[in-house]
């Protein structure tokens, strides 16, 4: 992998100007993913945050061709574009070496997106599909989606006397994604960079599909003060919320090191949607159980 | 020189397409368009296109990838049927309002429920308001022909906007007829190479495609163009039917006229039931009887001005609906005819009949009585406005 010198030398894909919240993870994740290749790429995104913050007609910040069609269809979009690139690199009307990359939220990919990912996942196209993953649907305003963490408030799981915040817990996307047995699947956070980057290197060059979901906190919807981006990321790895590993051609291996995982509190504490949880010590309870067994789960794969 | 054959509507489609030799097809299977669908994979499993195809999960992924694929610069195909065309729908208008040139077969079937598989146009007549030029076929010789002539109007630089070519299901697509394909090397020099403009694999040029346009404002402006690119699509149209014509001895224009030089009544119908409605016509013909037929070929952009003119003389028009519009009480080209006529001094009488809904068979004994109500309409005579055609009541 390049070193930090070299990354900093290499052209923003994702130029600035766009309207992106301060502190946004999103654009942390893009920037990072989009600086582990040189060839040219061409973007698709699902609609979202990051999609009607950056292509503000008649403006945009992606310096690369970017395509944006809907919100549960990236995937399916970015399976369309390669197709036309292998089709037009067959008959010899096209010299370039591209790369594919489709960006969407937890919502875009979870929830309404899952379909078209897992079908394009499984033709096998040269594609990678990242998902920036913020626990809830945040362009439209917090509302749940199946990456949403136990407990938290979001506008569609409120606080009340009867239910208090999110009462499922996570879907666990990252293996699903494995379990399409694709060359390369990867969760990462954007607090780690050198561990994101090389991941998005592998994903670059693997040869098929690859996934990367990448942990990008949000202030807005976690309730944090936003110059705590990184902090946060860096607790949710800590504790076990986000353990970063790979499904490298189907071996797992855990990439975190985490020499002692500490509590789930830890993470849920500086966090405004949690805050309701604090009075609630069997919520908490639970929400320490779920990662314990998570974190399980994941050392199970890999032994 | 062309060949004849005997083949379904869907292989003619097939056929179409191998001829084409489209850079993308991502397509889904759907009864009864799964046979075009079939045939073209054994195309691409004989070598017999270059065609990269995308075995897409489903329809509304069929679409998408459709709409990555023409971005990126490339000619692109679908073809698809009834819930495929409604699963679809979101996609639709995207296409259109990014003025990708898809062509798509949508072999028309009715929509549930209850879930029925046959014939009628409720499908397409849903997706009216997409953005996609509708241009309907009679048998598989004309669904051949306007697939054709679908790649040159698509993408032709004024109109730049994609087109649904629309064949009956099972009537057309499963029936055998007789029909002559154009030799492959005059398709490929008709359709010619596609000229894409702003795409995605343009290394000189990054292309941002599908922008949000929500604080600036220019949808309005966006969706204005999109008319004037439709309202082209009309003498592109004409123009590409009278080249066809000259190369395959068969003319297109946007309706057909069927013995109306002197008709006083007419039916103006859509698909398959031309044919029978034809047959019709003939034997009336034979007895004397100044009976006349508007076959009508693109209903979208709709040829308002130029039916108007077609019908100033007559004394009674009926149109034949294939679909309903539920809560309108009338079907959608009776609506759009009826429209057409407002403005002129000179109008017949003018009847509706909804027919062959989910599949209900439309014989020669139900399109006599319609001409039997029109003789009837021209004599003074009151004859109900809309009226259903074959139902059991």
């Amino acid at each position: 992998m390049a070193n930090i010198k070299e990354l900093a030398a290499r052209q923003e894909q994702l130029t600035g100007g766009h309207r992106l919240c301060a502190g946004c993870g999103a654009s942390i994740a893009v920037r990072q993913v989009l600086m582990a290749t040189e060839y040219p790429v061409v973007v698709a995104c699902a609609t979202g945050c990051l999609e009607v913050s950056t292509t503000i007609y008649p403006y945009t910040a992606w310096r690369p061709s970017f395509i944006h069609s809907a919100f549960e269809n990236s995937a399916a979009t970015i399976s369309g574009v390669e197709a036309a690139y292998q089709a037009l690199r067959r008959k010899g009307q096209l010299d370039q070496e591209y790369r594919f990359v489709a960006f969407g939220g937890d919502g875009g990919t979870y929830d309404i997106g899952l379909q078209a990912l897992s079908g394009a996942a499984e033709r096998g196209h040269k594609m990678v599909y990242v998902c920036y993953d913020n626990g809830a649907y945040m362009n439209t305003g917090i509302q749940r989606s199946s990456a949403t963490p136990f407990g938290a408030w979001t506008s569609t799981t409120p606080v009340g006397s009867e239910r208090a915040g999110k009462m499922q817990t996570r879907k666990d996307l990252t293996s699903i994604m494995a379990a399409h047995n694709i060359p390369y699947v990867a969760q990462a956070a954007v607090s780690n960079w050198n561990d994101l980057i090389k991941k998005a290197e592998k994903a670059f060059e693997a040869d098929g599909p690859a996934f990367l979901n990448v942990l990008a906190p949000c202030p807005r919807g976690w309730r944090y003060p936003s110059s705590e981006t990184i902090q946060m990321a860096k607790l949710a790895v800590q504790t076990g919320f986000w353990p970063l590993f790979e499904v490298e051609n189907g071996t797992w291996r855990v990439t975190s090191k985490v020499k002692e995982r500490r509590p789930i509190r830890d993470f849920l504490e500086p966090q405004g949607r949690f805050k309701h949880m604090f009075n609630d010590e069997q919520a908490l309870a639970a929400a320490q159980q779920w990662a314990d067994s998570q974190w399980d789960r994941l050392h199970a794969m890999v032994e | 020189m062309a060949k004849t054959v005997a083949i379904t509507g869907n292989v003619a489609c097939a056929h179409a397409m191998r001829q084409i030799d489209p850079d993308v097809v991502a397509a889904y299977p759907i009864t009864p368009q799964t046979t075009i669908v079939e045939e073209f994979s054994n195309f691409v499993a004989k070598g017999q296109v270059e065609t990269e195809y995308v075995t897409v999960e489903s329809e509304h992924s069929a679409m998408s990838a459709c709409i990555g694929a023409s971005a990126a610069g490339s000619r692109v195909m679908t073809t698809t049927s009834s819930q495929g065309l409604a699963l679809m729908w979101e996609m639709l208008y995207i296409a259109a309002g990014l003025r990708l040139p898809i062509v798509m077969h949508n072999v028309n079937r009715t929509l549930s429920a209850p879930i029925n598989i046959h014939c009628d146009h409720s499908d397409s007549m849903g997706a009216r308001d997409a953005g996609w030029i509708q241009l309907f076929s009679e048998d598989a010789q004309e669904a051949y022909d306007n697939t054709i002539q679908a790649i040159r109007i698509a993408e032709h630089p004024d109109v730049h906007l994609p087109v649904m070519v629309l064949l009956d299901g099972f009537i057309i697509s499963h029936a055998i007829a007789r029909l002559d394909l154009l030799e492959d090397d005059q398709v490929k020099e008709f359709v010619g190479a596609y000229q894409p403009g702003y795409h995605l694999l343009d290394p000189q040029h990054q292309a941002t495609m599908g922008a949000f346009d929500g604080l600036h404002g220019n949808y309005f402006e966006f969706k204005r163009a999109q008319v004037e690119a439709i309202r082209n699509s009309k003498q592109v149209t004409i123009d590409v039917g009278k080249e066809f014509g000259a190369m395959s001895g068969r003319s297109y224009g946007l309706f057909e006229l069927y013995e109306m030089d002197d008709a006083e009544v007419a039916v103006i119908v859509m698909g398959s039931t031309a044919g029978t409605t034809r047959a019709v016509v003939k034997e009336l013909r034979a007895d004397g009887v100044k009976a006349g037929m508007i076959k009508l070929r693109a209903f979208r952009p709709f040829p308002a001005p130029e039916l108007a003119a077609a019908v100033r003389d007559m004394k009674a028009v009926a149109v034949l609906d294939r679909a309903e519009s539920v809560g309108a009480d009338a079907g959608p080209a009776y609506l759009e005819v009826r429209n057409a006529l407002y403005d002129s001094e000179r109008r017949p009488a003018i009847i509706n009949y909804i027919y062959g809904l989910g599949g209900r068979d439309v014989g020669l004994e139900l399109i006599r009585d319609v001409y039997s109500d029109l003789a009837d309409l021209a004599g003074g005579k009151s004859v109900e406005a809309v009226s259903y055609l074959g139902l059991r009541e």
